[in-house]
């Protein structure tokens, strides 16, 4: 088992800054770039600190990173990147991209997803992936050299194949199944709590008015006052305290996009198999309608109908060394086939082998991962109650005192 | 249907009222005058009565005193709203020099409220024990007979009709109502009052609408999350190993709801009405005030028309005295109420906002159970399993 980058890498992305430049078009436009440190790991680890590398990228550039890994491993569940766009907001965050709380958590996506490419055993050994790292300039240049955009299925061959293909392998079926029900769930999931979100807020708010109106009204009273202005002090940390509250819980609904993102990546591989499987299809069909033809040319038997039969039939036989040429051809044909089938029967079996493999090691970092994004869930709410069940002891202690 | 007891009929001193009634004097104001306490009221009891003309609600209403005032040493009788209200205005109208407690309101005032609900009577029930438990600790309206009546009256209605005839004759005389004169200037200290009670309204008025505020969204953020917590369930449907945390997840949630549910319920219930109360409270005591300064208007008018007749008289006469007696009489009885009042409300305040603060601590000590018990659960390895 070979170690992955990320054992003998430090990976961060540390910072992200606003940049102008000059776009495709040249029209000027702003973007924002993230900054990759890259420090060789000790194995002695004793004072001695390798030197930090450092390169910036933009948003765009990891996103051909991607695309280059999702074709070249077809195979493989590659890791998503962070939405592009702020998506399931509750209403005081703002969908912008240039918010810097937005920047804040994509730089924290970004840098997730590098450490996820760099242990995974196939993916981390990738050249390409490792001069992303470490190489600023030129970068584009070598990844697209290596032509993978002509290696890329177009949509609609895919979405062809999806439709009419026969036999795909079960366990891909239930899995692209799977992929769309949770993709469905993690939706819905996301949406309701931007409400629960945005509701939670507003009942926090409410209790700031007790703050001020308790100072207005502790003016007026002579042994109540104390009491009811210092509670009132209390209700103010209370209504502040939501703030705080809701960015972490971000950082959990960013843990359930990076899985509603990974159903998207799982049903990629199914598609490829899909497509694989529709290709093998076609390529036996079209070897047995040849093995037919060659048949009924030797035999002089027609038994399936074609347009050359029905013309020749018309316009009178063809010539016997005609016919034994195009025999000729067909058996070459036959012969090529039967290798490509052959082939591409390897290849499939070879693709839902090693596609399987991977399919399992996800599985197990999902339910791993999400197990985890529970439990800090849980631990986030506790939190929040003790916060509020100190708050209004406080308080209790105030207004005992009136 | 009628369950009123025959008077003298010992009341079953372990039932509940007793008690409640017993931790409520604890919560009022302790010995007045120095005096221990002598009488005991309760209300409580609620019961529906269908008639072909109109359902209603009677309370039970248990006296237990010493006094030589009541004949028996306890009581039990059964009033409706429409009694305790006849109660208030003849006590307004009998010690008009008082500060009387208010009752709850009338009709039901917003929203779809059932006036049959258990929660509606409930909340009514609370606000009319507290109304005669005021009375009860009032030095003055204590001892005022239309309250020993009520308290006693087996047929309260033949004593209302007879109270009628007699009041129209005497009513004039009765009541303070001075035609006409206008204060130049109250004097600083009732000023204050007025000021105080005008600043105390307005804030009260404020905390209400907060309060309904946080119910609101409350509400809204329940509605979210019953919605919430099923999705956590259906993703569970689609897990194997995930499955137990995600329902657990789900579970813990319903809890939230529940307890949300119940704090919401609560405020409602409990909060809102002691609030609504002070807010009736202090515009019948502005009433009083102005009625007060109407006393002194008269005193003032007649003390001046004297003075402008100028005459040799060697001592001021009967008129001016009596209406000089009022105004004292009034002044003193209401210096002696506003303080006792402002006791009072410090301690139902401080009562009512140490309860808010109880609710909302227990609200989230039951969400932290709940959220505290699933972490196991979520930690579980399926090995141990």
């Amino acid at each position: 088992m070979e170690d992955c980058l990320v054992k003998k890498m430090e990976i961060t992305v540390s910072e992200a800054e606003k940049r102008t430049g000059r776009n495709a078009v040249n029209m000027q436009e702003t973007y924002t770039a993230y900054l990759i440190e890259t420090r060789a790991v000790e194995s002695q680890g004793e004072g001695q600190c390798a030197p930090v590398d450092s390169l910036w990228r933009r948003y765009s550039e990891f996103e051909l990173l991607r695309n280059y890994l999702s074709v070249t491993y077809p195979h493989i569940v590659v890791p998503p990147l962070p939405e592009k766009r702020a998506d399931f907001v509750w209403h005081k965050l703002s969908a912008d991209n240039m918010d810097p709380d937005f920047v804040e958590r994509r730089r924290i996506g970004l840098e997730n997803f590098l450490l996820r490419v760099a242990s995974h055993p196939v993916l981390c050994q990738d050249k390409i992936f490792y001069s992303f790292l470490t190489q600023e300039s030129g970068w584009k240049e070598i990844v697209n050299e290596t032509g993978f955009q002509l290696k890329a299925d177009s949509r609609l061959k895919a979405l062809n194949a999806t439709f009419r293909v026969k036999n795909p392998d079960k366990r891909f079926t239930e899995l692209k199944h799977y992929s769309d029900e949770l993709q469905s769930v993690i939706s819905h999931l996301l949406r309701v709590r931007a409400r629960v979100a945005d509701r939670l807020y507003g009942v926090y708010k409410v209790h700031g008015n007790y703050g001020r109106v308790f100072s207005e009204w502790s003016a007026i009273e002579k042994e109540m006052g104390d009491g009811l202005q210092s509670a009132g002090h209390h209700m103010d940390v209370y209504a502040a305290s939501i703030d705080d509250i809701l960015e972490e819980e971000e950082h959990y609904a960013d843990q359930l996009k990076e899985y509603l993102f990974y159903a998207e990546a799982l049903r990629a591989v199914c598609r490829k198999h899909e497509l694989m499987q529709y290709d093998l299809e076609m390529a036996a069909q079209d070897l047995t309608s040849k093995k037919q033809q060659c048949e009924e040319l030797a035999t002089g038997t027609v038994r399936t109908f074609s347009l050359k039969g029905m013309t020749s039939k018309l316009f009178g036989q063809e010539t016997p060394e005609q016919r034994e040429a195009k025999i000729k051809v067909l058996e070459e044909q036959i012969q090529e086939g039967e290798e490509q089938l052959k082939s591409k029967n390897l290849e499939g079996r070879d693709f839902v082998k090693s596609a399987w493999a991977d399919i399992e090691r996800f599985k197990e970092q999902k339910n791993h991962d999400l197990k985890e994004a529970l439990i800090s869930y849980a631990v986030m709410q506790i939190s929040m109650c003790k916060k509020g069940i100190q708050v209004w002891t406080n308080a209790k202690e105030c207004f005992s005192k009136m | 249907q009628d369950l009123s007891l025959p008077n003298g009929t010992p009341v079953d001193t372990s039932s509940p009222a007793s008690s409640s009634s017993l931790l409520n004097r604890l919560q009022l104001d302790d010995d007045f005058d120095g005096e221990t306490r002598d009488l005991f009221v309760t209300v409580d009891d609620p019961k529906k009565h269908v008639c072909t003309m109109e359902t209603y609600i009677t309370y039970r209403v248990t006296t237990k005193t010493t006094r030589a005032e009541f004949d028996l040493p306890e009581y039990s009788v059964r009033r409706r709203y429409q009694d305790f209200d006849w109660l208030r205005n003849k006590l307004e109208e009998s010690q008009p020099t008082h500060l009387i407690p208010p009752l709850p309101e009338k009709f039901v005032v917003k929203g779809v409220v059932d006036r049959f609900s258990e929660e509606f009577v409930e909340t009514r029930r609370k606000a009319l024990d507290k109304f005669l438990k005021r009375i009860t600790d009032h030095p003055v309206l204590s001892f005022n007979e239309h309250f020993n009546v009520f308290l006693t009256a087996k047929d309260l209605n033949a004593y209302k009709k007879q109270g009628m005839a007699l009041l129209s004759k005497m009513g004039e005389s009765v009541k303070y109502v001075t035609g006409g004169y206008k204060l130049r200037s109250r004097p600083l200290e009732f000023a204050a009052i007025g000021e105080y009670l005008d600043t105390f309204s307005l804030k009260l008025g404020t905390i209400d609408r907060i309060a309904q505020r946080i119910i609101k969204e409350q509400l809204e953020y329940l509605v979210e999350l019953r919605e919430y917590g099923p999705v956590y369930s259906t993703w569970g449907g689609l897990e194997v190993e995930l499955s137990e945390p995600l329902e657990g997840v789900s579970a813990c949630i319903g809890n939230c709801c529940t307890a949300l549910e119940e704090l919401s319920e609560d405020m409602t219930e409990d909060f809102l009405p002691v609030l609504r109360e002070y807010m009736l409270y202090s515009e019948s005591m502005k009433n009083v005030l102005k009625k007060r300064d109407q006393v002194q208007a008269e005193y003032e008018a007649k003390l001046e028309a004297v003075a402008l007749k100028k005459e040799d008289r060697p001592k001021v006469p009967t008129d001016v005295e009596k209406c000089q007696d009022r105004v004292e009489c009034f002044n003193a009885d209401l210096k002696a109420d506003m303080e006792r009042w402002q006791n009072n409300k410090r301690q139902d305040f401080r009562q009512l906002l140490m309860g808010m603060a109880d609710k909302n601590i227990q609200y989230y000590e039951k969400c932290l159970t709940a959220w505290e018990s699933i972490i196991p659960l979520l930690q579980d390895k399926p090995e141990t399993k």
